[in-house]
């Protein structure tokens, strides 16, 4: 390659260089340009926050240069320093709120890595027959669950959770959203399982050990990334998740994102609060973005490049 | 469930161990008997209670489901004495067949009880039974075959996503700086509660009176920039949000593709003499066409689903021309609690989801294998 750039320079001594220029140019600006259109939404939202209704309306943006930042819109979620040990009723909800959004996705997402890797790991590993369905269709049986609207389900359930006293509950909504991400899990730890040899599984059956003894002491353990990839996917989509929450919670077991729709909702609320609020529940996302974006994408493109 | 596993285990077992081994299996069928008993006595009690013709009972239904966890516990269980190794591979799959079954096949056919009855949960006369009457009041409901429309609209712009998110994989693929950086700050937008962004966007990035971004609008000379006044305007404003959010999907299973493909197919284009535009069009597009179609299809599916964006920016509006399905059908029950109709109206969208999804496959099987 070196030697037909040289070859082309020497016939035409400038054209290339700066049109090799001008396309590094253009591609640093279309990279910088969406680098904005992502991350104005974010900056806007963080600097509102801190903003009073003045600086809000006349549209400042630049903190320090523009407006002097304050902690109107933490002190409103009792969350500023001058506020933070004092008791308060916002503070108190948000972080109720907050709470149930956690044990909602981590216990969600710990069941559906519990019932999908051993499902994908016996469809990887073992024949299944039932009826006439064998491990193709049983797997694209779960995959096909994917394509069920939460609409779907939304309704039916709330007549059954009402008859199972589960409306309102944590757990009810960690039995549903199991459900959604189950498929997902499934996928990434059937990949996963597919990729550690079957030669380590004849192994540990040489050594005595059962299928479940294989499974659990030999092959779970090398099957880490898949687990970490399926389970940061889960979190972050349940963390999410609002459409069953908005229907299926109303006091109790509300999660963030209601409590974010239910404020949004109500005309006059002020922009600093809400905006706070609106940074407060991505804040979780956005870091876990940054330091587990490796995860993140590996979940994501399981199976794509093939 | 049966499984059936090519090894055998055949080694011929000994009359001793092979009357044990009858016992155990004896033992099995035993508890699958006894549990399943005990779960149809206690549905039997339970409905009998319900509709009222004996006073024992539960209070809730609750204690159905705790017999239904143990039917399968015991069930699985049985699977182990009955067949032993073979068994214990079923258990592998059992649990999470059981949890499908009831929570998605059970309510998706309770769903379709529901779907008959006319019934509204904020009336005081209970369910009763209207048969296709729900369907008959949905020809006519100009506003679902409205959000059908919409629907459609909504998916068709998923191939403006997939360019923009195809252009930004192809920057993200090229020699550059930072890339670690850029792929970061790209992938961000995913990461984002919808809610949340329906709040920094919707609601105040995009506010008509002092929202930046009207603001840059009036700068630029559009004098009234309301977004969502018009219907078309809505409509595009929220699928911009939701393109925002759901473009680095797309990039980063096509980011995938496009660092699989082989660099040697890159150079012999170049070799040949192909500009970038050539060696883009005849090189890359074809060998990235079936990660393309892939990705465009889970994303239609998953546009299907739209809901949150369009609930708490517009609720609908203007005159509902930015609803979706779920949309739609979440103030059928949140006005009007018409639990009935709602489902009836879930239930036709599933069956034209799967209708259509049925031949996409088809259809894109057909063209993904002529091209490959």
């Amino acid at each position: 390659m070196a030697v037909t750039t040289a070859k082309s320079a020497h016939r035409h001594p400038v054209a290339p260089r700066a049109k090799r220029m001008a396309s590094r140019a253009l591609i640093y600006a279309a990279l910088l340009f969406w680098t904005f259109i992502c991350l104005f939404p974010i900056y806007w939202t963080v600097t509102t926050s801190f903003k009073s209704a003045v600086d809000v309306t006349q549209a400042h943006l630049i903190p320090w240069v523009d407006f002097n930042p304050d902690w109107k819109g933490w002190r409103s979620l009792g969350l500023s320093p001058d506020t933070l040990f004092e008791t308060s009723t916002a503070r108190s909800e948000f972080v109720n709120r907050f709470i149930n959004s956690i044990i909602t996705s981590v216990g969600a997402s710990v069941l559906a890595l519990i019932l999908g890797s051993l499902a994908a790991y016996g469809l990887s590993r073992f024949r299944y027959k039932f009826a006439w369905m064998r491990n193709d269709d049983i797997l694209f049986f779960f995959m096909s669950q994917l394509i069920l609207p939460p609409v779907v389900l939304a309704l039916p359930f709330l007549v059954l959770y009402k008859a199972l006293a589960l409306l309102d509950t944590t757990f009810g909504l960690i039995l549903l959203y199991t459900l959604t991400v189950l498929p997902i899990v499934i996928w990434i730890m059937r990949d996963q399982f597919n990729a550690i040899p079957v030669e380590l599984d004849e192994a540990a059956f040489v050594d005595g050990l059962s299928a479940w003894g294989a499974f659990l002491r030999i092959i779970l353990p090398l099957a880490f990334p898949g687990m970490a990839a399926a389970f940061i996917l889960s979190l972050v989509l349940c963390w999410n998740e609002y459409f069953f929450a908005a229907l299926l919670t109303s006091t109790d077991a509300k999660t963030l994102p209601v409590m974010v729709a239910s404020q949004t909702g109500s005309q006059g609320i002020n922009w600093w609060s809400m905006a706070a609020l609106s940074t407060a529940a991505i804040a979780p996302l956005v870091l876990i973005g940054i330091f587990l974006e490796r995860y993140i994408v590996s979940g994501l493109t399981t199976g794509a490049g093939k | 469930m049966q499984s059936s596993v090519d090894i055998a285990d055949a080694v011929p077992p000994k009359a001793g161990m092979k009357r044990a081994v009858r016992r155990r299996a004896t033992v099995g069928r035993i508890l699958i008997g006894l549990a399943s008993l005990v779960f149809l006595v206690v549905l039997v009690v339970q409905v009998l209670h319900a509709a009222g013709a004996i006073a024992a009972g539960f209070s809730t239904w609750r204690p159905i489901l705790i017999v239904y966890l143990l039917w399968a516990i015991a069930f699985g269980t049985a699977q182990v004495l009955i067949r032993g190794e073979r068994g214990q591979r079923a258990l592998f799959l059992l649990p999470a067949v059981f949890f499908t079954v009831a929570v998605v096949i059970f309510p998706t056919i309770f769903g379709l009880y529901i779907a008959s009855l006319d019934w509204n949960l904020s009336s005081i006369e209970g369910p009763h039974f209207s048969g296709l009457d729900n369907v008959r009041a949905m020809l006519s409901d100009t506003y679902y075959w409205n959000a059908l429309g919409n629907m459609v609209f909504y998916s068709v712009a998923v191939l403006g996503e997939y360019a923009i998110a195809f252009a930004l994989a192809l920057l993200l693929s090229a020699e550059i700086r930072a890339r670690k950086f850029f792929r970061v700050v790209f992938l961000l937008p995913m990461m984002l509660s919808p809610v949340a962004v329906s709040w920094m966007i919707g609601k105040s990035l995009l506010e008509y009176r002092f929202g930046p971004a009207a603001t840059l609008a009036r700068y630029l000379g559009w004098d009234n920039p309301a977004f969502f006044a018009s219907p078309w305007m809505a409509r595009f404003t929220i699928q911009a949000m939701d393109a925002w959010v759901s473009i680095p999907f797309i990039m980063i299973i096509l980011l995938a593709g496009l660092q699989a493909m082989p660099k040697e197919v890159q150079e012999a284009a170049k070799v040949d003499g192909a500009n970038g535009w050539q060696s883009f069009w005849h090189v890359t597009f074809p060998i990235m066409l079936p990660v393309s179609i892939t990705v465009l299809i889970i994303r239609i599916i998953f546009k299907l689903k739209l809901a949150d964006i369009v609930i708490n920016v517009t609720a609908g509006g203007p005159g509902g021309a930015t609803d979706t399905v779920s949309s739609f059908i979440y103030r059928v029950y949140r006005d009007r609690s018409n639990v009935g109709y709602g489902t009836a109206l879930a239930m036709v969208y599933l069956l034209l989801i799967i209708v259509l999804l049925t031949l996409v496959l088809r259809l894109s099987k057909r063209w993904t294998q002529r091209v490959t």
